[in-house]
């Protein structure tokens, strides 16, 4: 029989809400696995078990019935650590905020404790959620539980892993060009980047404020549903969150797609997309054909820039978010006799390589006279992205396309920056426009996951959530786990 | 023969508007208080805070921009200003680049009797900065600074001229009445000591009929009406001196010290920054509801020159008077509260502008700092009509009144500066002065009508002021 660490929010949910299992038992599987498993897999910066016990044992105290009417009640989960925890240590994988402590919650944290969710700890990540593999946080890789010498993906590397390996039965991550479904897709979960503006950002220490979105990377779409049930809503806190209400997005989860038209967009097969991953994709598709879905090819033209735009813009907003490292107010400062040698020295210091690239691009894309040819025209290129995404939804109600363009690399495979980035090519134009999109496992390359993803129209997380479970219902690939007993010993 | 020059004056203003809270956060904007204490999240620049726009800050531009006929923007939307300054947390401004609430507007001012329009270029909204505490003497000396945030996020508004003034008066009185309309308008206390009203100015000088602007500084550190005046007045003669003796004018920034009363320069415009502006991605554009605008349009309050008209019109005041009493909406509402318990519009004018504006400015106070409350004004001024205190007399009630307050009655009483007004009493004191001054008396006979007013202020003296100037008029002409 399967341990409760390895159960869906939803088959736990039965046994607590039944009183078959308590809180606490639930969360002791989860922390002894954690002890089991992470010192190999190293999905975790920060581990409260106390807090958390504290807390199971206070649900406890609450009586089932009660417990019962909060919809994440009792069941243990995992922060992407740039998401600020009152209290405790909310690093960003960065040397500038290793001794961070906010004196806030973000609205993520309010809203599980809401729902009487249990935090365990907060989750690797890229530094500033500047990466897609999790490899450039300051303090230590995350591994893949599929393959410990592979990378899980990122920046939501550490979320995924703990959720993969079992550690947890859910967790948050963000979501700026592919942070969420590029660790789904190599750790073969459910990860869900909502529409922008559907889940508040408050609370989340931001990489590139125009793309980034929270959402939720669980094991399996039913699961993804009722968390995205929890975070999403408007919140004033939050300008840019927008007052849509919230359905129950679990009144989505139908196996039937008939009559649904998904478009597939040609230019997502791009050259440099594993041709067993495209084979995959193409069976996929086929499943949801015989599951009464109309596919049909379609273009979106200006998605060969994308990915430069996405750069452009990403790295001009980090550049100026970032500025307030310097040392003076919080966070890390180097000591030094005068002001400029300190600020010089602490974003020296304490800032990783990549972080310092993506400043440099970005403060330069911003300069003065450099202004109009790279941050303004990047700026109306993502207009015609988001136009060739409205055209495309005139005529289909789902675009479908490969997550990643291959599975999970060994550490230290892609060294050069650009074949890192390659790895959004099929996610960041959803940013761009600020669309949803869902990463769900739609087979495996000698045993590492592949990942599928569904791209919607402006709040249609539901529909979204229709087709991947009708066809994760038509498939036994969530139901796989990665044999990590024989590697963590 | 030298050139003839002529200066070309523009004026950036930034106020802090006196809304409950500051622009982007629920911290209080109060002035004062210790250090750190009217702070959050989000003026200390946290991560993961973001900003939420007060949408007080949107009306008061919006009303500050109807004020000065500007035309509001339908779109308009905030802007990253980037630089690094420990008093900035985030190390970038929220402020407004190239879509402005407010623009092209102007503003009316009266210079020697003369209507003259100030075009106002631009009017946008922006986050104040925190405040730097020097441990030292100065930046230079300091051993090391402290950073103070409370005013971290305080709204502002930058109000910007175009360079359509002349000469140092223009500009003062552009910021007198700039000042003014933000004050009937209570949107910001306009208080420049506070630096809630802060001036910089930008300065340039061209041979009079010349098309082309010169080069241009811009100075700073003016904390009065008065040392923005003597400070354009020092830059523009500092600028034709260097020209006529073919030195360079050099666009910098250049500092105004009181003491000495010179401008220095601080940076040129070549170690200027580079801002980098780019639309802040946490915050939507605005788009501003016309049926809002026409709203607050009609919610407008009377203006400063609506108020000197109707002063005109209604008090039947000269100009010179309507355009001084108006010219401060304290001023104007003390006028009018006076007027109510006194109805004589000219009396209480003469009185207010005359004696009771020198005693404020001789110790530097506001009217509304004053003792003498219109109630009092008008109880004095009827004292005088009773004929209990002449107008000499009365002078010296209302300095009493200003220093202590008491009512003028008490002060009449206390110090027994009741008007003598008995014939019998003022006749003795006429015929010894009649007696010992023979040879103007003389004079009078002979004609010379100016000898009754010696003779007058001679019975004055000898009654400390205290004589009725009417009875002892009648007495002497009976006698003489």
């Amino acid at each position: 029989m399967a341990k409760l660490n390895q159960l869906t929010i939803h088959a736990l949910r039965d046994l607590l809400d039944s009183g078959q299992v308590s809180p606490t038992e639930v969360l002791d599987a989860c922390l002894k696995r954690i002890e089991q498993v992470d010192p190999q897999v190293k999905a975790f910066i920060t581990l409260i078990p106390e807090a958390a016990r504290a807390r199971a044992k206070q649900l406890e105290d609450l009586g089932k019935d009660k417990l019962a009417t909060h919809s994440l009640a009792g069941i243990p989960f995992a922060l992407k650590d740039n998401l600020c925890t009152k209290g405790i240590l909310t690093t960003c994988a960065s040397r500038m905020l290793a001794n961070f402590i906010p004196p806030y919650d973000s609205a993520m944290v309010e809203k599980l404790e809401a729902a009487c969710a249990i935090t365990i700890g907060k989750a690797n990540l890229d530094e500033f959620s500047m990466g897609s593999s999790t490899e450039t946080s300051s303090f230590f890789p995350t591994a893949n539980p599929w393959d410990l010498e592979r990378v899980p993906g990122g920046s939501s590397g550490g979320s995924a892993a703990a959720v993969a390996a079992d550690e947890v039965i859910f967790a948050l991550g963000s979501d700026a060009g592919g942070s969420l479904r590029i660790p789904a897709a190599f750790c073969g979960l459910v990860g869900m980047k909502p529409t922008y503006g559907r889940v508040s950002r408050y609370g989340l220490i931001s990489y590139a404020p125009s793309l980034d979105q929270i959402g939720p990377l669980t094991k399996d779409v039913t699961d993804c549903a009722l968390v995205l049930n929890t975070i999403a809503g408007h919140d004033a806190r939050d300008a840019n969150s927008v007052p849509v209400e919230v359905p129950d997005y679990t009144s989505f989860l139908k196996e039937d797609l008939q009559g649904l038209r998904i478009g597939v967009p040609r230019e997502y097969f791009f050259p440099g997309l594993d041709p067993r991953v495209k084979e995959l994709v193409q069976k996929a598709l086929l499943r949801l054909e015989e599951l009464g879905a109309i596919c049909e090819e379609v273009s979106l033209p200006h998605t060969e820039y994308a990915l430069p735009v996405y750069h452009l813009i990403s790295t001009a907003e980090a550049s100026s978010t970032l500025a307030r490292y310097d040392g003076v107010n919080y966070g890390y400062r180097a000591a030094a006799d005068d002001l400029d040698t300190m600020l010089q020295k602490t974003r020296t210091e304490a800032f990783g390589p990549e972080v310092k690239r993506r400043i440099i691009l970005g403060t330069y894309a911003l300069s003065s006279g450099c202004y109009d040819a790279y941050y303004l025209k990047a700026q109306k290129v993502r207009t015609l992205i988001k136009q060739d995404f409205d055209q495309a939804f005139a005529q289909y109600d789902l675009l479908v396309s490969p997550t990643a363009p291959g599975v999970a690399f060994s550490f230290g495979e892609k060294e050069d920056p650009l074949s890192m980035y390659l790895l959004d090519f099929c996610t960041n134009p959803l940013n761009l426009a600020g669309l949803p999109g869902i990463s769900i496992p739609c087979g495996f390359i000698q045993k590492m996951p592949v990942g599928l993803q569904f791209i919607g129209r402006p709040f249609s997380e539901g529909t979204l959530l229709q087709a991947a479970y009708a066809y994760e219902q038509s498939t036994e690939w969530h139901r796989q786990k990665p044999d990590l007993d024989n590697d963590c010993i | 023969m030298a050139t003839d020059y002529e200066a070309v004056i523009g004026l950036e203003v930034h106020v802090e508007l006196k809304t409950k809270s500051k622009i982007f956060c629920s911290c209080p904007t109060t002035f004062g208080g210790e250090s750190n204490t009217h702070v959050c999240p989000g003026c200390l620049g946290l991560p993961g805070v973001l900003p939420v726009l007060n949408r007080k800050v949107v009306e008061y531009a919006i009303k500050a921009g109807l004020a000065l006929n500007c035309e509001i923007a339908e779109f308009t939307k905030f802007d990253r200003k980037n630089y690094h300054y420990p008093d900035l947390p985030k190390n970038y401004q929220l402020s407004q680049f190239d879509l402005p609430i407010c623009q092209q507007g102007y503003l009316e001012i009266e210079i020697n009797d003369n209507q003259k329009k100030i075009g106002i270029n631009r009017i946008h909204m922006e986050e104040d900065a925190g405040k730097l505490v020097h441990q030292g003497d100065n930046i230079a000396r300091a051993e090391y600074s402290l950073v103070d945030c409370n005013r971290s996020s305080v709204p502002l508004l930058e109000i910007v001229s175009e360079p359509d003034m002349r000469s140092a008066e223009e500009a003062r009185v552009y910021l007198e009445k700039l000042k003014a309309i933000l004050e009937y308008l209570d949107i910001s206390d306009c208080k420049m000591e506070e630096g809630s009203l802060r001036c910089d100015a930008n300065v340039s000088i061209r041979p009079r009929g010349q098309r082309t602007l010169g080069t241009k500084t811009e100075i700073k550190n003016m904390n009065s009406f008065r040392s923005l005046q003597r400070a354009v007045e020092y830059e523009i003669e500092r600028q034709i001196d260097a020209k006529e003796a073919g030195e360079p004018i050099v666009q910098e920034t250049r500092g105004w010290d009181e003491v000495t009363g010179v401008t220095l320069s601080m940076r040129s415009k070549e170690e200027a920054d580079d801002y980098r502006y780019f639309p802040e991605p946490d915050l939507p554009p605005l788009r501003i509801d016309r049926a809002w605008v026409e709203e607050l349009q009609q919610q407008q309050p009377e203006l400063p020159a609506a108020r000197k008209e109707r002063f005109i019109q209604d008090y039947g005041l000269p100009n010179y008077d309507a355009e001084i009493l108006t010219n401060s909406r304290a001023l104007a509402d003390f006028y009018e509260a006076s007027c109510s318990l006194y109805p004589n519009p000219k009396v209480v004018s003469n009185w207010v502008m005359g004696e009771l504006l020198h005693l404020l400015n001789a110790e530097n106070l506001e009217i509304t700092q004053s003792r003498v409350t219109p109630e009092r004004l008008a109880e004095m001024l009827q004292l005088i009509d009773k004929g209990t205190i002449s107008g000499k007399l009365a002078k010296t009630v209302l300095e009493e009144m200003f220093k202590t307050g008491q009512p003028p009655q008490a002060i009449v009483q206390a110090k027994g500066l009741v008007q003598i007004t008995d014939e019998s009493a003022l006749t003795i004191v006429v015929d010894q002065v009649l007696e010992a001054n023979p040879k103007v008396v003389e004079d009078y006979r002979k004609g010379k009508g100016k000898a009754l007013g010696f003779l007058v202020g001679q019975v004055m003296k000898q009654t400390r002021g205290q004589a009725s100037p009417e009875v002892v008029n009648r007495l002497l002409k009976t006698r003489l």
